[in-house]
């Protein structure tokens, strides 16, 4: 408690704190500089949009527009409802302005890389836009105003889980958040944009922390950083010393550079020394993350009236001739951004999404950007070498000396390999945050993070299994009950008296549709019966028929 | 010294001996006694739970739990097709027996799938509804029938009562099911667009 009192002590705005060290981590190469060395560039803007609408695990998706509706920059194209727990609407704006085309359906590049729906935007060049209000005096909003702006502007996580901001800050009525920390950490290598974003637009970022703290009512807004992104933290520190429009006190921590220091629960415990229970949200704790890049968009939304219409992507890797940090319209395709970095085709690459650590592999280069895409990697051999030949498991102990969540990698390979479901909960499976750095330092090159993957899936399809078998359980038992209830007052009634209960009364006839036909007219129902009799009987005999004819004469057979 | 101790010290030794074994063999007892009512009531749940409750009837038995009670009281616990080798091993953990192949006698395993009616085709009887163990199907007499998806349990209990043949067994991999989900994403509601 000491050392988090001394934090405290010590911040004040502007002034930069060292933040503790955690446990674990590793410190890979970072290949950062490639994509820094140029500054961000706006992409032009591309011929066709495929804009996402797909809620990627299911959801309502309501259309907005017509196929071949002519639609201008800003304008709102479908809100998707999620049905994720406690997720109001997210809205999808166009990008620019055009004509749809097409529904379809579409890969886009975010970390799940699910076909989704998408609305196809042929764009006309013009990029004409609707009129957008900028708000002439952000100070004096008041927190529900600014959360139903983020709403409006379909502002979702920019670091990559991609939950609706104005969600999260919703459940923070609900708890007293102390503190809200934007997360620039960026702990991955190769990715870089929040990073650059930072350099070149710090005041901007700074304004939108301040009004999240504001939309929070948080008493304290953190800026957490890694140590070795020098140019960010002077531009960081120059910024939170300026005189900024909103009265608030952010504060600056520095996070000792490693990997994966940014990993929501993990720059928790580095920054507060709060450790977030298993199984809980940070804001039951009282703290509220969110990542710089959301930060950008929602002073770009409550500042200028600018929904969410594109992000900073990095792209990055050995077959690119020019990586660099793109401000990218949503729904650009990944060969688009390609081409554009100069991509040397006559090189097998491989494209990921995300960081070489934690992203994923895309098969095929049409890909779109989405709100959560911070970075794609054509990778060459160098950059990520095929994986080597695994061998057993010696049981070294590297693994569980970089777990940052203290977990036994080890135990957990052998309890995925017996499935020993028990034994993986009890170990903290469902704790893995999948950053892969046991898979970097194992020497025998063991997919470990694959496993536990694959072991997380197995156990909950299993639990879903086991609710449904429940669930059917109680409807069989409810049913036994009903029969017995039913036969129970039947005899009751029979010994009740002697005499056979009264018969119904002659059914009321229905009462004749509206164009005079009787609905249950007798001749019509038996006729109908005979027919479905005489279906049936055809459709027996032209199957025996076909057995027999396929016996005999296979050829013939149409298919 | 001697006299003295086998005067009064050799007593009660002893007849604090006797007491402590006393103790011990009632608490053992007890124990005994608790050990076996909870396991047995304990075994029987462990097998219920762990047979896949599609009250099928394929094992011969009205429904899982009847079941489960048969092999509580050592049946052969291979009869369930529905369950598959999944919960043959699990109910031979249970057991401490050997993993048995599933008993053909009883039927075949094969991937769940739903019951669906091909609704143009129902006539109305009410058969299948009271064939159905989970009360999933929907309908009056004369009137259409429908399943419930989410709740079928697919045991095929349906479709051999059915006289005009209209129900089919549907698992997801067959082509054209579920076509209005076909994108995994979502739904596509318009709303009041004129295209």
């Amino acid at each position: 408690m000491s050392a988090l009192n001394w934090i405290s002590s010590k911040l004040f705005a502007g002034d930069t704190v060292y933040a503790r060290h955690t446990y674990g981590g590793i410190r890979p190469q970072s290949f950062k500089q490639h994509s820094l060395r140029s500054r961000i560039m706006s992409t032009p803007i591309p011929a066709q949009l495929t804009i996402p609408v797909g809620a990627a695990d299911g959801g309502t998706i309501t259309q907005l527009v017509a196929v071949g509706e002519q639609v201008l920059k800003y304008q709102k194209l479908a809100s998707i409802q999620l049905n994720r727990d406690g997720c109001s609407e997210v809205f999808a704006h166009a990008p620019t302005s055009g004509v749809i085309a097409e529904i379809k359906s579409a890969r886009v590049a975010d970390h799940r890389i699910q076909q989704q729906l998408c609305l196809l935007l042929t764009t006309d060049g013009h990029d004409d836009a609707l009129v957008v209000e900028p708000s002439y005096d952000p100070v004096n909003l008041n927190s529900a105003e600014i959360v139903d702006i983020i709403r409006e502007a379909g502002i979702i996580g920019m670091g990559g889980a991609g939950f609706p901001s104005a969600d999260k800050l919703d459940s923070a009525f609900n708890s007293a958040i102390d503190i809200l920390i934007i997360n620039a950490t960026e702990c991955e290598p190769y990715i870089t944009a929040d990073e650059s974003l930072i350099r070149e637009r710090a005041k901007k970022t700074v304004l939108g922390a301040e009004l999240l703290q504001r939309a929070c009512s948080a008493t304290r807004c953190v800026f957490a950083i890694e140590e070795s992104k020098r140019d960010a933290i002077e531009a960081l520190t120059k910024a939170l010393q300026a005189d900024t429009e909103v009265a608030s006190s952010c504060e600056l921590v520095i996070i000792p550079t490693k990997y994966p220091a940014g990993s929501e629960n993990l720059l928790i415990h580095c920054v507060t020394g709060i450790e977030v229970p298993s199984g809980e949200y940070p804001a039951q704790s009282g703290v509220l993350m969110l990542n710089s890049g959301t930060a950008y968009a929602v002073c770009e939304a409550v500042v200028q009236g600018k929904p969410c219409i594109s992000r900073i992507t990095t792209l990055c890797g050995e077959t690119l001739q020019t990586p660099k940090n793109f401000e990218v319209l949503i729904g650009t395709s990944a060969n688009f951004l390609f081409d554009l970095c100069g991509i040397d085709n006559s090189v097998a690459h491989r494209s990921i999404v995300g960081g070489p650590l934690m992203g994923r592999e895309l098969n095929a280069d049409d890909a779109v950007i989405y709100k959560t895409t911070n970075c794609l990697i054509a990778a060459g051999p160098a950059d990520i070498p095929m994986p080597a030949e695994e061998r057993a498991c010696i049981r070294c102990g590297f693994c569980a000396d970089v777990c940052p969540v203290r977990l036994l990698p080890q135990q957990l390979l052998a309890f995925s390999k017996s499935s020993d479901t028990d034994a993986l909960v009890e170990h903290g499976l469902f704790d893995c945050i999948e950053c892969g750095a046991c898979d970097y330092v194992c020497p025998s090159h063991i997919a470990l993070v694959s496993t536990y993957k694959d072991s997380k899936a197995c156990i909950e399809a299993r639990q879903q299994e086991v609710d449904r078998s429940a669930y059917w359980q109680q409807r069989f038992q409810y049913r036994q009950y009903r029969l017995k209830k039913d036969k129970d007052q039947s005899l009751a009634r029979k010994s009740a008296n002697k005499t056979p209960a009264p018969k119904l009364e002659k059914k009321a006839t229905p009462a004749p549709l509206p164009n005079g036909q009787d609905f249950f007219s007798k001749e019509k129902a038996s006729a109908e019966i005979a027919a479905a009799v005489a279906r049936v009987k055809a459709r027996r005999e032209a199957k025996t028929r076909v057995n027999g004819e396929s016996h005999a004469a296979p050829k013939d057979d149409p298919k | 010294m001697l006299p003295l101790i086998s005067h009064w010290l050799i007593p009660l030794l002893f007849s604090l001996s006797l007491l402590t074994v006393i103790v011990l063999l009632l608490l053992k007892i007890g124990h005994h006694f608790q050990a076996q009512g909870k396991s047995q009531s304990s075994l029987l749940s462990q097998i219920n739970r762990a047979l896949p409750q599609t009250q099928c009837g394929q094992c011969g038995h009205p429904g899982c739990l009847p079941y489960a009670r048969a092999i509580s009281l050592g049946e052969a616990s291979n009869k369930c097709p529905p369950g598959g080798k999944q919960t043959i091993v699990e109910l031979a953990k249970i057991l401490h027996e050997p993993v048995r192949d599933l008993d053909p006698a009883h039927g075949e395993f094969r991937d769940f799938s739903v019951a669906v009616i091909r609704e143009d085709e129902c006539i109305g009887c009410t058969k299948c509804i009271q064939a159905c163990p989970v009360d999933a199907i929907l309908g009056g007499p004369k009137l259409m029938h429908t399943v419930i998806e989410s709740e079928c349990t697919g045991c095929d209990l349906c479709v051999e009562p059915c006289p005009v043949d209209c129900i089919d067994m549907l698992s997801s991999s067959d082509s054209g099911f579920l076509a209005d989900t076909a994108f995994s994403s979502g739904n596509l509601i318009s709303a009041g667009v004129q295209p």
